[in-house]
C-alpha cells in the first residue's frame, strides 16, 4: 500500500481509498465501473484551472462565499468563558453547508456529460441543494427520501417539489438517511450509465468521502483566514456535529496539522448513549462495512446494521465518514454527544440570545460549545453553524411546548 | 477434483446445462430452509446457493431484500447458518454449495475463522457481493489459501480491461450478472447476454453462470443455450414469500411449491 505523509494528518486517503483501515470500494460489481470513472474524472476536474474559476464563481456569486464569521457576543456572555464564534454556514443559498459539495459534485456530473442526478437525504438539506442545483443546470433530479423523514421535513419536501425534483419515497428498514442510501445505490446499480450520483455527506464508496471533504473544506479555509485577520491567533478549539461529518470535516480538514488546535466532534446522543435509540457510532459502535466503505458502525453482534435515533434527522445515521474513524482511531479529534433534549435547549438558547435559529444538527454542537465555553476563560472556540433551523420548526415547537409545561 | 469441477464436468459430457437455486438461510425459518436445500437436488438442482442474509442488502431488490427480512426475523445469523450447512453436508457429499452474502456479517464473524468453517462444513465457494477486486487483499488470498473458491461476478458494465483483472483470480465459476441491476427486477436481453458471454468466453475456461433476471422456464431455456448454467433466486423466494400468513408465519406451502418450480425449470433445461 502507498504510505500517507506522516508529516501531515491532510494527505489521505491512500490510492486505495484508505484512511488507516477505513475507506475503500466495497461496492457490488454493477458499481466499480462507475466509481472509477468518477474518481478518474474528479482527480482530473481539480488539476483543471477552468473547472477551479468556475467552482469559485459559483461560491462567490451563488452560494454567497465567504460566509461569515461570527462573534457571538450573547452566547458568549451567557457562558462566561472562552469566545466562542459562529461559522455562518447557515447563511448559504439553501440554509446549510449542503450546496458546497453539490455544487463541487454537479460541475463534475456536467464535465461527464451526465445530466441526470440522484440524491439521498435525510433532513432534507442536501435534497434540497441538489434539487437547487439541478434547477440551476437545467439537470434532471431524483432524490431518495426516508417516509419518516418526509414526514418531519415537510418544508424541504415542498422546496424539493418547487424545484422541481422526483421524490421517491423509502418505507424499507425504518425509512431514514439509512434506508434512502440504500434505494438510491440500488436506483445507481440500475441507471449505471445515465446517473450521477450526488452523495451527500463525506462516506460511501472512495472517492466520495476525499471528495465531498475537499468541497467543504472552503469552510476552514475561510475560518482559519477570518479568525487570523480577527484575533490574530489560531482558535483554541473547535466543535462541529456529526451525522456523515461532512461539516465538520470541512471545518477541520484545514485545521488537522495545527496541533495546538483541538477537535472536537459531536455525535447524536439520542436519548441518551445506554437507551439503543442514538446515532453515536463513533462513542459506541465499532467498524464494519457499510454503503461502500468501511468506518465505524452501529451493528449487532451478528454484523447487522442497527437503526439510528435522533431527534435530528441530519444526524440519524447508523454510520459515519470513513476519515473520522480514522482520525478517532488516532485520537487526533475528540468525539463527543448530546442529547436530544440537550440539543433542543440549546436551539431554544441560541434562538433567543443571537437572533438565529440554528439547524437541530448544529444545536448538537452548541451544546458541547457551550460546555467548553464554560470552561476554558480567554480562549477562542469555533462553531460550525452548518444549517438553520426553519426546516425543523413544524417538529421543534410541539415538543419545546411539551417540555415547557 | 472440488465439486464444483465435477459437478459441471458432468453436466458437460452429458451435454447439460447446470441449474442453480438461490434460497436465504432461515427464509422462512430454519427448519423449512433446511428441508428445502436438502430437496433441491433430488429436483433437479445441480448446485444451491444459500444467502447468508444482511440488514442491508445493496444489489438485492425487493424479492430478496424481503427474504433477508423474514430470514433474520426468524433469527438467523452467520453460525445457523453454517450450522445448516453442516447438517445439509451429513447426508450430501456431492452438491455444490456456494455461500452468498454481502462482507459486513463476515468481517464481524471474522474471517479467518469464517473460512476455516466453510471449509470444515463443506462450502464449497463464496460470493461476496460487495467485494470487488480492488479490495482483494481483504479476504481473497485467505480463502485462496485454504482452497475456497471466491466466484466473481461479471456484469454489463464491466469493460474489457477491468475483465481481464476480475478474471485474473477467479475460481469455480464465473457469475454473470444478466441486467444492469439489482436482483429479480428486469428480464435480461438475449442478443446483449449473449455477445457478453462471448467476450467472457475469450478471456476464460471456467464454466460461466448466467443470473439476477431469470424467472420463468422460458428464460432459463434462452439463457442456458448461451452459457454452461443459470441461477434463480427471486422467483423461488417470491414463492415462499406467497406461503408467509398476515403473522409472518409459513404455512409450509413452500415445501411444495418451490420444489415443483424447482423441478419445472430443471425439465425445461435438460430435456429441450
Amino acid at each position: 500500500m502507498t504510505k500517507m505523509n506522516l508529516n501531515s494528518l491532510r494527505t489521505g486517503p491512500d490510492a486505495y481509498g484508505k484512511f488507516g483501515i477505513h475507506g475503500g470500494r466495497f461496492v457490488a460489481e454493477t458499481l466499480m465501473p462507475l466509481i472509477l470513472d468518477v474518481e478518474n474524472a474528479y482527480e482530473k476536474a481539480i488539476k483543471d484551472q477552468s473547472f477551479i474559476n468556475e467552482l469559485d464563481m459559483y461560491r462567490r456569486d451563488y452560494i454567497g462565499r465567504p460566509s461569515p464569521l461570527y462573534f457571538a457576543e450573547r452566547l458568549t456572555e451567557h457562558f462566561g468563558g472562552a469566545k466562542i464564534y459562529l461559522k455562518r454556514d447557515e447563511l448559504n443559498h439553501t440554509g446549510a453547508h449542503k450546496i458546497n459539495n453539490v455544487i463541487g459534485q454537479i460541475l463534475l456530473a456536467k464535465n461527464m456529460g451526465k445530466n441526470k442526478i440522484i440524491a439521498e437525504t435525510g433532513a432534507g438539506q442536501h435534497g434540497v441543494a441538489t434539487a437547487t442545483a439541478c434547477a440551476l443546470f437545467g439537470f434532471e433530479c431524483e432524490v431518495f427520501m426516508g417516509a419518516k423523514d418526509i414526514e418531519r421535513q415537510k418544508p424541504n419536501v415542498q422546496r424539493m417539489q418547487l424545484l422541481g425534483a422526483k421524490i421517491n419515497p423509502v418505507t424499507s428498514g425504518t425509512g431514514t438517511l439509512k434506508d434512502a442510501m440504500n434505494d438510491a445505490l440500488r436506483f445507481w446499480v440500475s441507471n449505471a450509465n445515465t446517473h450521477f450520483y450526488i452523495i451527500g455527506t463525506a462516506a460511501g464508496p472512495h472517492p466520495y468521502p476525499k471528495m465531498v471533504r475537499d468541497f467543504q473544506s472552503i469552510i476552514g479555509e475561510e475560518a482559519k483566514k477570518q479568525i487570523l485577520e480577527k484575533e490574530n491567533q489560531l482558535p483554541n478549539a473547535l466543535v462541529a456535529c456529526i451525522g456523515g461529518g461532512s461539516n465538520a470535516l470541512g471545518l477541520f480538514h484545514p485545521f488537522l496539522d495545527d496541533e495546538e488546535v483541538e477537535i472536537f466532534g459531536v455525535e447524536a446522543a439520542g436519548k441518551g448513549l445506554n437507551s439503543n435509540l442514538h446515532a453515536a457510532s463513533l462513542t459506541a459502535g465499532s467498524p464494519g462495512v457499510l454503503h461502500g466503505n468501511r468506518t465505524y458502525l452501529l451493528q449487532d453482534d451478528d454484523g447487522q446494521i442497527i437503526d439510528a435515533h435522533s431527534i435530528s434527522a441530519g444526524l440519524d445515521y447508523p454510520g459515519i465518514g470513513p476519515e473520522h474513524s480514522w482520525l478517532h482511531d488516532i485520537g487526533r479529534i475528540k468525539y463527543l454527544s448530546t442529547t436530544d433534549d440537550q440539543s433542543l435547549d440549546a436551539f431554544k438558547l441560541c434562538s433567543s440570545l443571537e437572533g438565529i435559529i440554528p439547524a437541530l444538527e448544529p444545536a448538537h454542537a452548541l451544546h458541547i460549545t457551550g460546555k467548553l465555553a464554560s470552561e476554558r476563560k480567554g480562549q477562542i472556540i469555533i462553531m460550525n453553524m452548518c444549517g438553520r433551523g426553519d426546516k425543523d420548526l413544524s417538529s421543534v415547537l410541539p415538543l419545546i411546548m411539551k417540555n415547557d409545561t | 477434483m472440488n465439486r464444483i469441477k465435477k459437478t459441471f464436468n458432468k453436466l458437460n459430457k452429458e451435454n447439460k446445462k447446470a441449474l442453480g437455486i438461490f434460497i436465504t438461510a432461515g427464509d422462512p425459518n430454519f427448519e423449512n430452509s433446511l428441508k428445502l436445500i436438502t430437496n433441491l437436488p433430488d429436483n433437479g438442482a445441480d448446485f444451491i446457493e444459500i444467502g447468508m442474509p444482511f440488514s442491508d442488502p445493496m444489489a438485492d431488490g425487493p424479492s430478496i431484500q424481503l427474504s433477508s427480512q423474514r430470514a433474520l426475523k426468524s433469527g438467523m445469523n452467520i453460525k445457523k447458518c453454517l450450522s445448516l450447512i453442516k447438517i445439509f453436508r451429513e447426508k450430501n457429499i456431492h452438491t455444490p454449495l456456494i455461500l452468498m452474502g454481502y462482507y459486513n456479517p463476515i468481517y464481524k464473524f471474522g474471517k479467518e475463522k469464517f473460512i476455516k468453517k466453510c471449509i470444515e462444513f463443506g462450502v464449497d465457494a463464496l460470493i461476496i457481493v460487495d467485494l470487488p477486486p480492488e479490495e482483494d487483499d481483504e479476504f481473497y488470498f485467505e480463502a485462496e489459501k485454504n482452497n475456497l473458491s471466491m466466484i466473481r461476478l461479471v456484469t454489463p458494465t464491466t469493460d474489457e480491461k477491468r475483465l481481464k483483472k476480475i478474471l485474473l483470480n477467479a475460481s469455480g465459476f464465473v457469475y454473470y450478472v444478466s441486467i444492469t441491476g439489482i436482483t429479480g427486477t428486469q428480464a435480461p436481453n438475449i442478443k446483449n447476454v449473449q455477445d457478453n458471454i462471448k467476450k467472457i468466453k475469450q478471456v476464460t475456461d471456467l464454466p460461466i453462470v448466467i443470473g439476477f433476471g431469470i424467472r420463468s422456464p422460458g428464460q432459463a431455456t434462452l439463457m442456458s443455450d448461451v452459457s454452461d448454467g443459470i441461477v434463480i433466486g427471486s422467483a423461488v423466494v417470491d414463492l415462499i414469500k406467497k406461503s408467509i400468513d398476515g403473522e409472518g408465519v409459513s404455512g409450509g406451502e413452500e415445501l411444495t411449491t418451490c420444489l415443483d418450480f424447482t423441478k419445472e425449470i430443471s425439465k425445461a433445461l435438460k430435456h429441450n
